[in-house]
């Protein structure tokens, strides 16, 4: 399973803040540590300050900061705002829907998806941050804040 | 939420054939499924075992706050010995006090004495607060799949 861009953008930034929250952290910031487009983030945490998840303070010494309830917020909560987990009920047929084996596939494609559902949503930013801390990061991608 | 007052101590110790009714009361309200029969069937496995089946509670002045359960089980398809751990229940009015956390540790003291190394558990899909808990303390999913079928099909 693939996620989209904006939805790393969004997990990283939401990771990032919620393991400082005290500190407000330029959006800048967050993007050189994760190596991403500053401007793909901005528009991001745009949208995760309109979901109430982040509070940005401007002016000198501002930045981002999370507002959200770590212990509650789950890795699903913030992947669908920016994006469907498996078939999602407006999906429109497809060729071959209507037969047995569109009906079978169907079948399994939704295993695989309620898996990834109850796993992303026994996820807490808090425990993902435990996870994280366990981590090793690869090579010089390692940057501390 | 209520939480337990800032001095109010609690223990786990191995439960003892008079927790069983505050057991089966929180177990009820829980899951709201009476089992009597159940949990006199699980004291009588695990109460009495101190090597590869453990029934702890957690209690204070106020009585049963909760419980954990688990056993040892080898060479399930293939498996070393392993820790399971197939109950754990905390009094909902008493939740978010780490109460389920110290149950949990006696539970993972307990397996690491005997001599295993894992623990494992299996959960509906759907109990997300149940997952919540166990992924918060580390855990993580395991090699195994479950699968099942009507025997009628
Ligand atoms: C799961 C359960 C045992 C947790 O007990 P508890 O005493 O509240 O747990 P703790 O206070 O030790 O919580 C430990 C961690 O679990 C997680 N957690 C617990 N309750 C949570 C909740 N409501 N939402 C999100 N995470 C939660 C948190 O990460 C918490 O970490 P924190 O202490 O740093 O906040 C309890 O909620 C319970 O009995 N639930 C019902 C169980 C059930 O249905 N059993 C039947 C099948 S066995």
């Amino acid at each position: 399973m693939n996620l989209k861009m904006a939805t790393r953008h969004a997990l990283f930034a939401i990771l990032e803040l919620a393991d400082h929250p005290r500190a407000q952290i330029s959006s800048a910031q967050i993007a050189e540590k994760y190596a991403i487009s500053p401007n793909h983030l901005s528009k991001v945490l745009r949208t995760l300050v309109c979901k109430g998840l982040v509070e940005a303070i401007r002016g000198a010494g501002g930045g981002y900061s999370f507002v959200g309830n770590a212990k509650r917020v789950t890795l699903l909560d913030i992947i669908l705002i920016f994006e469907e987990i498996g078939t999602p009920p407006s999906h429109k047929q497809e060729p071959g829907d209507d037969t047995a084996e569109g009906q079978a596939l169907r079948m399994v494609m939704g295993e695989i998806d309620a898996i990834s559902r109850a796993t992303l949503s026994s996820i807490t930013i808090d425990t993902m941050l435990k996870i994280s801390r366990r981590t090793p990061g690869i090579g010089s991608a390692v940057h501390a804040l | 939420m209520p939480t337990l007052a800032a001095n109010t101590e609690f223990e786990i110790r191995p439960a003892a054939a008079a927790d069983l009714d505050a057991v089966i009361h929180l177990d009820t309200q829980i899951t709201a499924m009476p089992k009597v029969e159940y949990w006199h069937g699980i004291f009588e496995r695990f109460g009495r075992r101190e090597t590869d089946g453990f029934f702890l509670v957690a209690t204070s002045g106020e009585g049963v706050l909760g419980f954990v359960v688990g056993e040892i089980r080898a060479w399930e398809f293939g498996s070393d010995p392993c820790g399971w751990i197939f109950a754990i229940e905390v009094s909902p009015d008493l939740r978010m006090n780490k109460v389920g956390t110290a149950l949990y540790a006696a539970l993972c003291a307990n397996f690491r004495k005997a001599g295993v190394s894992r623990i494992r558990t299996m959960l509906a899909r759907d109990a997300q607060l149940v997952m919540q808990f166990f992924r918060s303390q580390g855990m993580m999913a395991g090699p195994f799949i479950q699968l099942e079928k009507e025997l009628d099909e």
